[in-house]
This record gives C-alpha cells, sequence and structure tokens, in this order.
C-alpha cells in the first residue's frame, strides 16, 4: 500500500501536464542590428542576395512592380507571419490561459498595421484539412521541446519575403523557435518553400524585453485612392526588369550574386564572386552610421504589403 | 491498519512532494554542474546537457553584402556605432592593416561568428570546448569550471568562460527535447573589427554569447547563436545579433583559409 501511494506520488505526479516553460509574455523591443535596410527603409528592387530562391522564384521576383501596392485590392493585404522576423517592428507577446486549470491554451503575438496577429495554439489542436481555407496568419501550433518553444505554421497565404517581391508561395510552411536568454528573445524561423525556393530560408532575429509597452492593437489599414490605372496589373515582363543590376552599382556585386539562390547562401559561393567582385571606393547609398545604424524609426503609417 | 500508520504516510509523502518539489526548482547552474550526492562533479563534459560537437556550416541568408564579401568603406548599416566609431572606420585601411601584421583584425571573437565559414568544435579537454573556424584559420577555447586566465596581452579571441545553463526544472523533468544552452563571455580582446570594412570594436570589449541547439522538423540541427557585443567605447548601445549553422554530417569542405584584410 505505501509503495503503491508512493508510486503514485512519484510518477503520477511527474505526469502532471507541464505548464510553459518559460514565461514570453511581455513587450519585446525590436533591436535591428541585421538587414536594417531591408526592415525599416525597404531594400533595392533587385536585391535577392541571401535568398535561396529557385528559377521559379527568381522569375517571380524580377516582374514585381511595387505599383501593385497602389492597387486598392493591395493595398491592406497583409504579410505572412513570417514578417515577425523579417519585419522592422517589435512585438508584445502574451499568453491565453484556461480559467479552471491556468494551462496556456494559446500564445498570442501582437500584429501591426501590415501584420495579422497570430495565435499559436498549445492544447494539442490538429492543423486543418490540406484543403481548409488560407489565411494571412496562417495556423500555428506550438509545442514546449525543453526550454524552447517549437512552432510550425501552415495554411498561410502567398506573401513576398523581401519588400521587393522576392516571393513565397501560399504552399510554404513555417518552423518557428522561440529561444529566451533573460531578457533577449532569439526566434528563428525557418521558411520551407516547395514552389519558389531551392532550399529553406532561414531567419534568426532577437528582440530585447522593453518596459515601454507595445500595444497589442494595431493601427487600421485605410485604403486611398493612389491613382492606378484601372485595369492595370503594374509588372515587368520577362527580361524587363529595368532594376536588374542596379545592386552592381551600388555595391559591387556581380549580377549573378545579386540574384540569389541556393548556392549564394553558402561561404563557398564566396569563391566563386572572388574575382567580380568590385569594392566601391566608398560606400553610396544608405550607409547607417551614428544614430542611423540600427535604430528602427517610429512605426511608420506604410500602407500593408501583399 | 492504525491510524498512525496513515499519519506516518502522508508524512512521508508530504516530505518525498516537498523532495520533489525541491529538486524541480533546483536553480539551473546547480543541476548541471554541481555533484551528486556524495561523489565527485560530473565534469563540464560529462555534464554537457546539449552536444555541440562536430563541424557547423554557417548559412548566410542575413546580412549577405556585409558578410559575404568585403563591404566599402563607410557602410557601417545596421551597427550601432557612435562617432569614435565612425572616425574610426572613415580610416580603415586595409593595406595598412596588412603591412602592420593586421590582417586578423576581422576575424577577433566579436567579429568572427558573422564570417562566412565552417566551424569545427571538440572538447579538448574535460573543461574546455574547443572552437575551430577555417575563415582566417582561428581557434576559440570555451573554458569551464574555475579557470584562470593566463594574463598577458590581449589576443583577437580574448579569454573565454563558459557555463552550462540547464532548462529549468519542470522542463526537466517533463524529458523535453532541450535541456540546456551554453553561455559563454569573453573579455581581453585585442581591439577588431566588427565587420571587415573596418567598423570598430575597442579593447573594452566585452562579449556574451548563447549558444542552442535546435532539431528542425527535416531532422536537421541547428546552432542558433545569440551575441552581445557590449563596447563603452564604440557602441552606442549592445549590438545584438543572431547567427544560425547548420549541422554537417563530415568535415567536407573545410576549408581553412588564412587571415586576409581585403577580401
Amino acid at each position: 500500500m505505501r509503495k503503491a501511494i508512493l508510486s503514485f506520488l512519484i510518477f503520477g505526479g511527474l505526469s502532471v501536464p507541464v505548464p510553459a516553460q518559460v514565461d514570453l509574455s511581455g513587450s519585446w523591443a525590436a533591436r535591428n542590428h541585421e538587414d536594417a535596410i531591408d526592415k525599416a527603409p525597404g531594400p533595392q528592387l533587385v536585391d535577392y542576395t541571401g535568398l535561396p530562391l529557385n528559377a521559379a522564384g527568381r522569375e517571380k521576383a524580377l516582374s514585381y512592380s511595387g505599383s501593385v501596392l497602389s492597387m486598392p485590392e493591395r493595398e491592406c493585404l497583409f504579410y505572412p507571419p513570417y514578417y515577425l522576423v523579417m519585419g522592422p517592428f517589435g512585438v508584445k507577446i502574451w499568453n491565453e490561459t484556461d480559467p479552471l486549470t491556468g494551462n496556456t491554451i494559446a500564445w498570442k503575438i501582437s500584429g501591426w498595421e501590415d501584420r495579422s496577429p497570430n495565435t499559436i495554439w498549445m492544447d494539442g489542436r490538429p492543423h486543418p484539412s490540406k484543403y481548409a481555407p488560407h489565411e494571412k496568419a496562417g495556423f500555428a501550433t506550438g509545442v514546449w521541446e525543453g526550454d524552447v518553444l517549437a512552432v510550425y505554421i501552415t495554411h498561410i497565404k502567398a506573401g513576398v519575403i523581401r519588400r521587393n517581391g522576392a516571393p513565397s508561395s501560399d504552399q510554404a510552411t513555417i518552423t518557428e523557435h522561440f529561444i529566451r536568454h533573460g531578457d533577449l528573445l532569439t526566434i528563428s524561423a525557418l521558411l520551407d518553400d516547395p514552389i519558389y525556393f531551392d532550399e529553406p530560408m532561414y531567419w534568426t532575429r532577437t528582440f530585447q524585453l522593453d518596459s515601454a509597452p507595445i500595444s497589442p492593437a494595431a493601427p487600421p489599414c485605410i485604403r486611398d485612392d493612389e491613382g492606378p490605372q484601372e485595369g492595370v496589373v503594374p509588372h515587368y515582363l520577362p527580361g524587363k526588369n529595368p532594376f536588374v543590376g542596379e545592386l552592381t552599382q551600388i555595391y559591387g556585386l556581380p549580377v549573378e550574386a545579386t540574384l540569389g539562390g541556393g548556392e549564394t547562401v553558402y561561404p563557398e559561393f564566396r569563391k566563386k564572386i572572388k574575382d567580380k567582385y568590385v569594392r566601391p571606393a566608398s560606400c553610396l547609398r544608405n550607409c547607417g552610421g551614428p544614430g542611423r545604424g540600427a535604430a528602427p524609426p517610429p512605426p511608420p503609417p506604410t500602407p500593408a504589403r501583399n | 491498519m492504525h491510524l498512525s500508520y496513515y499519519v506516518s504516510t502522508v508524512r512521508r509523502a508530504g516530505f518525498l512532494l516537498v523532495t520533489l518539489a525541491g529538486l524541480l526548482s533546483i536553480p539551473a547552474q546547480v543541476y548541471g554542474q554541481g555533484g551528486g550526492r556524495g561523489g565527485a562533479p560530473p565534469s563540464p563534459k560529462a555534464a554537457a546537457p546539449i552536444d555541440l560537437t562536430g563541424y557547423w556550416v554557417s548559412i548566410v541568408t542575413e546580412d549577405w553584402k556585409w558578410r559575404m564579401v568585403t563591404p566599402a568603406k563607410g557602410d557601417y548599416a545596421s551597427v550601432p556605432i557612435n562617432m569614435e566609431a565612425k572616425i574610426a572606420a572613415d580610416a580603415w585601411d586595409p593595406a595598412k592593416d596588412e603591412a602592420a601584421g593586421e590582417q586578423c583584425r576581422s576575424y577577433g571573437a566579436a567579429g568572427i561568428m558573422r564570417l562566412p565559414g565552417r566551424l569545427h568544435i571538440t572538447w579538448q579537454d574535460d573543461n574546455t570546448l574547443r572552437m575551430d573556424l577555417d575563415a582566417g584559420t582561428q581557434t576559440r577555447l570555451f573554458h569551464f569550471g574555475n579557470w584562470k586566465a593566463p594574463g598577458g596581452e590581449a589576443t583577437w579571441q580574448g579569454d573565454s568562460v563558459a557555463q552550462w545553463e540547464m532548462q529549468r526544472g519542470a522542463a526537466a523533468a517533463a524529458g523535453g527535447g532541450r535541456s540546456g544552452d551554453l553561455k559563454v563571455t569573453t573579455s581581453r580582446l585585442k581591439a577588431g573589427y566588427l565587420r571587415k570594412n573596418g567598423v570598430p570594436y575597442s579593447e573594452n570589449t566585452a562579449l556574451t554569447e548563447y549558444y542552442d541547439v535546435i532539431r528542425e522538423r527535416d531532422g536537421n540541427l541547428w546552432l542558433i547563436l545569440t551575441t552581445v557585443v557590449n563596447d563603452p567605447r564604440y557602441l552606442a548601445q549592445p549590438f545584438i545579433t543572431s547567427t544560425n549553422f547548420r549541422k554537417q554530417a563530415d568535415a567536407s569542405p573545410w576549408d581553412p583559409t588564412p587571415c586576409s584584410a581585403t577580401w
């Protein structure tokens, strides 16, 4: 009897569902010390450096004209959920709990004018059927792997992985890991896209806990008449994008490097471009500097992006 | 049965619960690096909660234009430098560095992890984790325990003190897939470059790194490195980056190259 009680206490006690191992809640400020140009002012138009685009992805990207964002039906389209790591903003994170057990049902991540709030379901619910509608936020579930929250997102919509039209498809899935070290929160995101990538895209981004609160409510995106010609979808035909080579003029990079691709993300690609790279004598554009190098400007009321 | 038996059982159960609760709330450092009852504490190598050993390749999907090539002079984008750093960066002269034998300035601990390349991590001994990098053919040593710095002149890789950070008690009891991370603090650095184009860090720099290993759904292991560079001389705020490496099956194509001030 005594052994039974003790066994129950030991093994029964240890099998109680474990609540969140790490509290992720709080206002996490952006520290845009990587790719700050992409995040704040925006990238050059044909800058696909570091993106593992395949031939289809590259062609799709080169057909992109930023003027499509003036189309009324596209002004307020949201980015996919990986905008969390690719965008410029901090986020507020909180958990929704079961009022009886206190268990976390879901983690919530604030949205913005151009990104939907995200819900990460923690209650074990399955992902929808592959035929279910896709949403801008996708469908996300999470599990704790030790102290790390692992998140899997499906059912996203097509979007851009850089604000110059480099695409991702609605067949892509996202795996995220939330890793907290004190007041730092590093989020990794693997975007696996069988349509437009040679291999998965990988981001890591670190936020810092801040006592200044970040609002969980996003300002609304308000459509306006930006004067697009009715019935016209701005685009570039194959081989007609006038901005190919612009990055070569600014950064001295060979064109092949500016167009991305799976091989370009590996260290050995340096050997391939070593004799073609011409380092400019000085920085020509978006050089950063004291007070400008990293800190993001206050969130601008940017129009939403597709 | 006697009442005294139940009382005794309840008391023991209470003791057990308290003990379990205590075990589950043991501070992380103690759980991982303290000794077992009556025995010598396990070595840092034996106590390792994660396996960092092996070959890892940096996948350069971020900051590509500033990592894969030596950028133009005066390009400090993304780095929170102050005016003194700008003046120093604007005076960057790679030929002068080469002539002075200072071609490894961008291969110091505060900059080298952003360079494209491969890592080879091994245990040098039970208390020292060794990281070889093919970029610049550099070696970093992470010292556990009560290691004492040898003193002397500052070096490119400085003095690195390591400690395991074990996962919290409840997670450990639940048998989660991850069980900790490595924290490394580095000081006594020789002044160097955060970027190859002369964006500086000073000899007063304190470097803090967190090494995490995660497994993606496709089975690949990734090393996620969170880096905080504190430099009161050249930075307006701590320089915070995160860098990713994918585990390699073997050494190929390990490619040790010498330091270069120009490429």
